[in-house]
This record gives structure tokens, C-alpha cells and sequence, in this order.
């Protein structure tokens, strides 16, 4: 047991070496290229002459950097959140995109922007946030209370994917209404809440982001041993000790809050959520302990590598990362469903 | 001493148990029969506080279960459910340790990880510590589960007894491991502050270890006592229909259907 934690220790200092790396590269390759000696002066500059910068550094600071922050926070987000739902739904397939998490906050967000410009309400920068979250507690709440069957309390992955279908559609049709009425810029691109962009990266983002990551993450730990719990049924949980209404409601909403703040300024970015705790378990097993920690690092790992692709792949234009994100996550989420040693 | 008094238990207009009231002592064996749909594990789930029952009480050694915090009664309580299906992989001791979770918060303790080890052990799947839960056989998966229980309650609580319960555990089990099993627990009784109540369905091994049997039907306590009281013609013909031929034998005694 004192192995594992050591190996668990390890995984996590390699991924904590790659998220450094893969940061750095995100920062350095782009429409221009940034080298490190600039980021050193970058930095020096930012806080003793930020008037004094050539364009390259301002593009590190204003540009490269919170982008950089957001695509690893965005994707510690979707793997934390993905982590919780295949615990709290004990289903290996599932994933905030699945379960309605992400179209929730699209809608929320969206109709934030449309109704705050319609009625020129706004409460302050944490009311695009507050939305998303609002939007996403519902439509999750809505998958969670519909594919449980009645009789069991259990959901079975049939009546779950289909519920989760229903409910995103739903919701991303919503989402489409929306931003075909809306005026504000943002909210009328559709292709932004449907697949996702990190193009709208700034300081501001990163901060709220960050924030909301960083507590709900803080949170989501203690959960590891609820989770583990939960794997060998509810009943069996319960005679463990564990209050298990108490623990599902509150899983399900440290996912909707950190997912929910992710999608409200970066739209919705699918399979990240699902990859990264398989490709965890097959490192080291499926210990929630394990899943979350290095979730986080992985999650961070997988979305700078795919935002550093959808920025270079058809340079200077650049791709939704949605797009790359599917693309790697289909193939996977098809094999999963096709493997018969998880029993759904 | 774990006491149920007048317990009563309904769903629907479908009495489950009626007015049930039982004493059970620590260092026995006592097990509980009947026929199926007789309330046996409805009784053990009141007991162990999976459900509570519409009237009654229940003492854990003169304290209401009621006035128990969940986490409390964790650590002195285990039951023995039928065989688990895990969702994901796990590795065996992954799957003991969680019979300590009751007892740590967030990392096991030296002491955890000792009552892990000494309980798989006990049940003999110490071999099988790093295997994936998921490729074991269905027997060796019963023994996985075994010990997970077990190293709940590994160690004593002080001023408190410990209670373990069993509902129906040798159903995947040949009669071999039945019988391994059935003289682990007597093993485990040697700790005079183990509380031991249990549902199986076979008379023969009921007749052989238990010290205390109760015979239950239709929600009802139709007879308790040792062996001798319990297990006669007129009682095992009027719950099973069935009329059996009783032989007694040296220490125990058998029951044959004809």
C-alpha cells in the first residue's frame, strides 16, 4: 500500500514535468514565435516597465500566457469533472458532455448574454458564471432524475446515454434560439458554444477560471474515499458510514461548478472529461485517490497539447479545439463501448 | 448484547415482520431460518439499520441504534451482504481497505493497514493482495468480500461490543469453503465481544455450528432456542411443508427430506 502511494507520487512528479513542457511549448509556438529569453524579460518587464515591451513580449503576456493558464485550468476542469461523474454514476462512458453538465452551461451562458443585453442586466463579472452554473445544475439534475429507473434507483448506461442525448439536444437547441435572436458578438457564434475555443483567453477569464478551479478541486479530494466507497454499490456505502444522498448531491455540484465556469467562457469541449481517467486506470488502476490528482495534471496536459493544435494545424486561421478533441475522443468512447471486461 | 423488541415492519398492507423481539449474546453463533419470504433478511437489515423498522426498538448494548451516528455504528458494525459487483478495477487490497474507511480520513493509518493484511490472512486471499478484483472467480471474489467485512470491525472499539452480520453469505460458496467458512466465524468468536447474527438456508449447517437458532415464518418468531428445541419434526414441518426425517448424531443433528 505504501508502493502504491510512491507510485502514485511518481506518476504525478512525470505529469507535473509534461505540464510544465507542454505549457511552455503552448506559449513559445503560434502566429509568432516566442523564445524563452523573452519570457524572462517579459516577466522582468511586467512588473518593474510594462509600458517598455517590444510586440513579442506583449503577445506573451497578453496573449500566449492567459491562454496557456486557461486551456491547462479548462482542461483540469473536464478531467476532474470526469473523473467525479464515472464515480458518482459508477459507469466507466460517462463524462460532463454526456451527462448534460456542459449544454446546461451553454444555455445558461447563453441566455445570460442574450437577456443581460436585451434587458441591460448585469450583476458584475461573476454573473456569467452564476448562469452557467445555474444552467448546469439543471440540465445535470434533469439527466441524473431521468435515467435512474424507478425500481432499482440504479441507471442503466442504455436509458443514461439516451436521457443524456435528449437532455443535450435539448439544451444545445436552446443554445442555437439563442444565438440566433442575440446581438451580442460572442453569443451569436454558434460555433463557439457547439465546439468550443480558448481564442477568447484574457486575464480576466483565467482569474474566474482559476478560482473556481482551484476551490472545487481543493473540495473534490476529499470525495476520493466517497467515491471509492461508491464503487461496490450504494447499500455497501452506506453500511461503510457514508451519507450517500449527501456525498451524490454534493459530487454532482463541485462537476457543475467547475465545469459549468469552464463552458461559460470557452463553450463546450467534449471527451477530455472521458479520456483522461481511462487513460489513467490503465497506468494505475482506479483508485479515485489516484484518478483525481493526477486527473488534474493530465486534464491540464490534454488540452494545451490540443489547443497547441488547433492554433498550428491550419496556421495563421485557427480550428475550434472542440474539434481536435473529437476527433482523438470518438475513436476512444467507441472502444470503450465495444470492451467487455467494464460491466456497464 | 444486541436486543430487538417488538419489532414491526410493513410495506404496503404486507406484514414483513410482527412484533418480533429477540436478544442476541456475544460469543455465540446465532443464526436465524425460515423459509424464503419468512422476513430473515428484512430482520437482519433492521438490525444492522439498513431499515428502519415502523415500530420497535433496537439496543446496541443498551443504547438505541437510533441515538448512533452513522459513522459510529461503522466501526463497530459490519454485514455480510451477498457477493458485490465492482464498476470499476480494483486491486484486491484496494477493495479490503475499504472495509477501513469508516476508520481514517483520508490516508489509512499504520493500523489499517495491519488489519487489512491480518484479515486477508484470516480468509485466506493474502496471495491474491494485488490481483484485479474483477478477474478473480466467483469463490475467491466471496472470500475477497469476506475479508473486507471483517476488517471492518478488525480490531476491538473499547467500551463497545463489536456486531457482525451475515445475510445469506454462502450462496456462491462450494461446501467446502461453507464449511471453512462457517468455522472462520466460530474462529472469530473466540473474542468474547463479537456479536454474530446470520441468515443461511442450509438446516444441516445451522444444526452444526450455531449455538442459538431462530426459526422465523411469515414475519414471525415461530421458535428460538438451541438446536434441540428448535429443529423438530412439528416446527420444520409446519414452516417448510415438508415433513423431515431427523437423525441425531454425536454432537449434532441431521435433517433429511424425503
Amino acid at each position: 500500500m505504501a508502493n502504491q502511494n510512491k507510485q502514485y507520487q511518481g506518476t504525478s512528479l512525470i505529469l507535473f514535468a509534461v505540464l510544465i513542457i507542454t505549457t511552455l511549448l503552448c506559449i513559445c509556438y503560434g502566429a509568432v514565435h516566442i523564445s524563452i529569453g523573452e519570457i524572462f524579460s517579459a516577466l522582468q518587464k511586467w512588473f518593474t516597465a510594462p509600458n517598455g515591451m517590444t510586440l513579442n513580449e506583449r503577445v506573451f503576456i497578453e496573449i500566449r500566457l492567459p491562454r496557456a493558464l486557461l486551456s491547462v485550468l479548462v482542461g483540469a476542469c473536464l478531467a476532474t469533472g470526469g473523473v467525479l461523474m464515472q464515480g458518482l454514476f459508477r459507469n466507466p462512458i460517462v463524462e460532463p458532455g454526456l451527462v448534460g453538465t456542459s449544454s446546461g452551461a451553454a444555455f445558461g451562458a447563453a441566455l445570460y448574454f442574450v437577456l443581460g443585453s436585451i434587458f441591460k442586466f448585469n450583476a458584475g463579472e461573476w454573473t456569467l458564471p452564476f448562469a452557467a452554473c445555474a444552467g448546469a445544475l439543471f440540465s445535470t439534475l434533469l439527466v441524473f432524475t431521468f435515467s435512474r429507473s424507478k425500481e432499482t434507483g440504479k441507471s442503466s448506461i442504455v436509458t443514461l446515454l439516451l436521457t443524456g442525448i435528449a437532455i443535450n439536444a435539448l439544451f444545445m437547441s436552446g443554445v442555437g434560439f439563442l444565438s440566433y435572436i442575440a446581438r451580442d458578438p460572442q453569443a451569436r457564434s454558434i460555433t463557439f458554444w457547439g465546439l468550443g475555443t480558448l481564442s477568447g483567453a484574457n486575464w480576466h477569464s483565467v482569474l474566474i477560471i482559476g478560482t473556481s478551479t482551484i476551490m472545487c478541486f481543493i473540495i473534490a479530494l476529499r470525495y476520493a474515499k466517497h467515491l471509492n466507497a461508491l464503487m461496490i454499490g450504494e447499500e455497501e456505502a452506506q453500511l461503510l458510514g457514508l451519507n450517500i444522498s449527501r456525498i451524490k448531491f454534493n459530487v454532482l455540484l463541485i462537476n457543475v461548478i467547475m465545469v459549468a465556469v469552464a463552458t461559460a467562457f470557452v463553450g463546450v469541449i467534449s471527451f477530455v472529461g472521458l479520456i483522461v481517467p481511462h487513460l489513467l486506470r490503465i497506468i494505475n488502476g482506479s483508485d479515485n485517490r489516484f484518478l483525481l490528482r493526477n486527473g488534474f495534471l493530465l486534464g491540464g496536459i490534454l488540452l494545451g497539447v490540443a489547443d497547441l493544435i488547433a492554433r498550428m494545424a491550419l496556421a495563421p486561421a485557427e480550428l475550434p479545439i472542440g474539434i481536435v478533441t473529437s476527433a482523438v475522443g470518438v475513436p476512444v468512447f467507441i472502444i470503450l463501448l465495444r470492451r467487455k471486461n467494464y460491466s456497464f | 448484547m444486541l436486543v430487538a423488541e417488538n419489532i414491526s415492519y410493513k410495506i404496503g398492507d404486507k406484514t414483513l415482520l410482527e412484533n418480533v423481539s429477540l436478544s442476541f449474546e456475544p460469543g455465540k453463533l446465532n443464526l436465524i431460518i425460515g423459509p424464503n419470504g419468512a422476513g430473515k433478511s428484512t430482520l437482519i437489515k433492521t438490525l444492522c439499520n439498513q431499515i428502519r423498522p415502523d415500530t420497535g426498538h433496537i439496543f446496541y448494548a443498551n443504547r438505541d441504534i437510533n441515538k448512533i451516528s452513522i459513522t459510529e455504528l461503522a466501526r463497530i458494525r459490519s454485514v455480510l451482504s451477498q457477493n458485490i459487483e465492482l464498476a470499476f478495477p480494483l486491486r484486491v487490497n484496494e477493495v479490503v481497505m475499504m472495509g477501513r474507511y469508516p476508520h481514517f480520513v483520508n490516508d489509512p493509518t499504520e493500523q489499517d493497514e495491519l488489519a487489512c493484511m491480518e484479515s486477508m490472512q484470516f480468509f485466506d486471499v493474502d496471495y491474491l493482495s494485488d490481483r484485479n478484483y474483477m478477474t478473480l472467480s466467483g469463490g475467491e471474489k466471496q472470500r475477497v468480500h469476506f475479508a473486507r467485512v471483517i476488517s471492518q470491525i478488525w480490531y476491538p472499539i473499547t467500551g463497545n461490543y463489536r456486531y457482525l452480520f451475515l445475510d445469506e453469505p454462502l450462496t456462491f460458496l462450494d461446501v467446502r469453503y461453507q464449511f471453512n467458512f462457517m468455522r472462520k466465524i466460530v474462529e472469530l468468536l473466540k473474542n468474547t465481544d463479537i456479536v454474530v447474527v446470520g441468515v443461511v438456508h442450509d438446516l444441516n449447517l445451522a444444526a452444526k455450528f450455531s449455538d442459538k437458532i431462530i426459526l422465523l415464518n411469515d414475519g414471525k418468531v415461530i421458535a428460538s432456542g438451541n438446536k434441540y428445541e428448535v429443529l423438530t419434526k412439528e416446527n420444520v414441518k409446519t414452516t417448510y411443508q415438508l415433513e423431515p426425517v431427523i437423525v441425531e448424531g454425536k454432537e449434532s443433528l441431521y435433517l433429511f427430506f424425503d
